[in-house]
């Protein structure tokens, strides 16, 4: 089993904020790794990094043995991502979402249209693939953005925050299928979120980053001991602190509320 | 080349699907058409224009053209808030092709609305003459809408929200559509006008249209043509050089 990401002394600065602080990390292959950490501790960002949509500072990055910064294409094969916020096109159906994914994937047709028949099956949108996403709600939409970021095969999952807003048994479903995925296939598994007790559950690795920089890298198992805690969130919380965050709105959420605003939830 | 292929294809098919787009973006065109083309139709007759409508109608397509083009770019906008953006941008594919599919999408949209404007402008009154050169129309209309898809992209790159769309609708394309020669002609304006016409973009694709369905040019076929052609290439290449600086 080689390593499936490195990063080594990575650094994001936004002007004089830095949001990523010197972090270094390892991701074996195969492994179901947790990047756990408070709102704003530099998670996404971090992720952005890895799959080639930011530019670092400074610092290395290997994802796959490539360089995101440089062998943008083979790294982008490597990976399917779970973004935080929706990426799906509503005007479009969930057959015609996955299509598109695998077209531009360059998957080969009889391929691509046996691989989405079995992956709707397989997150239960079966017999509601010719809607449109629209017409889905919260936790069908997350189920087939799953759906879709496996349809290339990728050697990476990475889901930022996928569970968010979503019932435990979507929850469980989801996490079941992605274990199984991971013993099964050896894909590799990069997640955030703020559900302790589920990172404790699924992840064999996790690092706790704060204010940029990675303060704890080891198994849950390990963590909890080591923090003399009982329960993953104890131990989170005793490495980082007991003050709440506060992270800045950004253009996108403003806009959001705006464009709520103004179309009222109407056509697109 | 799929995926160009395949990211035309949705904008059509959002397009198609959203009658309430189609119709909502007649509504300026047709009010224009019908208030400037009645409104002035006897001064412009008595002033020895001759027939308004057929002056105005190649002007009022462009505008409904130049105005869905620029808006298919400012999409980016959207999509990057709704997310869809994302999922182009870590697909395996080059930028270039991306904002290719994205801007031909585009102008495909709005070359199709300004064919729909263009019927409607024929029900009004608009008469063609039949010519060798009448299919220039077609061309014309699209290197419009490439040319203002190429435009629209620009600042749909630059811009992170919306705030700034009323902006370039005021300050842009406004301006852009009221100095292009498309509801009254250059002779007799005032010098500095006249040379402003002169570097509007817009001027030669009204001329060209114009003169493709009338045979009056202002400025010449070849003159129009080489000028439309240069800055749609020109445009297209900046729209792709901002699409592709994009970061999350």
């Amino acid at each position: 089993m080689g390593e499936m990401i490195v990063v080594q002394d990575l650094v994001k600065n936004y002007g004089e904020f830095c949001a990523v602080n010197h972090i270094s990390f390892t991701v074996p292959e195969g492994v179901i790794f947790g990047f756990l950490g408070p709102n704003g501790a530099g998670k996404t960002t971090t992720i952005k990094m890895l799959t080639t949509v930011l530019d670092p500072t400074s610092g290395s990055i290997r994802v796959n043995g490539h360089d995101p910064t440089r062998e943008q294409k083979q790294v982008r094969r490597s990976f399917g991502i779970v973004f935080q916020d929706p990426s799906l096109d509503d005007e479009l159906t969930a057959q015609e979402n996955m299509d598109l994914h695998g077209i531009l994937y360059g998957v080969p047709r009889a391929e691509r249209l046996k691989r989405i028949d079995a992956l709707v099956d397989l997150v239960g949108l079966g017999d509601r693939k010719k809607d449109f996403v629209k017409t889905y709600s919260g936790g069908m939409k997350r189920r087939l953005e799953v759906a879709r970021a496996l349809l290339h095969a990728p050697r990476i999952l990475f889901l930022d925050e996928p569970t968010i807003g979503l019932d435990p048994q979507t929850r469980n479903h989801i996490w079941g299928y992605i274990q199984q995925l991971s013993k099964d296939e050896g894909v590799t598994v990069f997640f955030t979120t703020h559900y302790m007790d589920e990172a404790d559950r699924v992840a064999n690795d996790v690092a706790v980053i704060d204010h940029g920089k990675i303060v704890a890298q080891s198994s849950p198992g390990e963590l909890k001991e080591r923090t003399k805690c009982a329960t993953l969130e104890d131990a989170f919380i005793a490495l980082t602190g007991h003050a709440i965050r506060e992270e800045e709105a950004n253009a996108t959420d403003r806009m959001r509320m705006m464009g709520r605003a103004w179309r009222g939830g109407g056509r697109r | 080349m799929k995926a160009i292929y395949i990211l035309c294809v949705r904008q059509l098919k959002r397009y198609v699907r959203s009658p309430a787009r189609i119709i909502g973006s007649l509504g300026q065109p047709i009010l224009f058409l019908v208030a400037l083309g009645f409104g002035f139709k006897a001064m412009f007759a008595r002033a020895g224009g001759g027939n308004y409508i057929d002056f105005l109608a190649p002007g009022i397509i462009s505008m409904a053209i130049l105005f869905n083009a620029v808006f298919s770019g400012i999409e980016i906008i959207w999509d990057r808030q709704f997310g869809f953006l994302k999922e182009t941008l870590v697909a395996p594919v080059s930028r270039l092709e991306i904002v290719f599919g994205r801007m031909l999408g585009g102008a495909l949209v709005a070359m199709a609305q300004g064919i729909v404007v263009f019927v409607i402008c024929l029900i009004a009154g608009f008469r063609v003459k039949s010519s060798p050169i009448l299919p220039l129309a077609i061309v014309f209309m699209f290197l419009i809408a490439l040319l203002f898809a190429g435009i629209g992209t620009v600042f749909g790159s630059m811009l992170q929200d919306m705030q700034g769309f009323p902006l370039i609708i005021n300050f842009l394309v406004m301006p852009l559509f009221f100095f292009s020669g498309a509801i009254f002609s250059a002779d007799g304006l005032p010098k500095f006008l006249q040379f402003g016409l002169r570097l509007n973009p817009l001027s030669y694709g009204v001329d060209g249209l114009r003169g493709a369905c009338t045979g009056v040019f202002a400025y010449g076929l070849k003159t129009d043509l080489a000028a439309v052609t240069i800055l749609t290439a020109i445009l297209l290449g900046i729209g792709s050089y901002f699409f592709s600086k994009i970061q999350l």
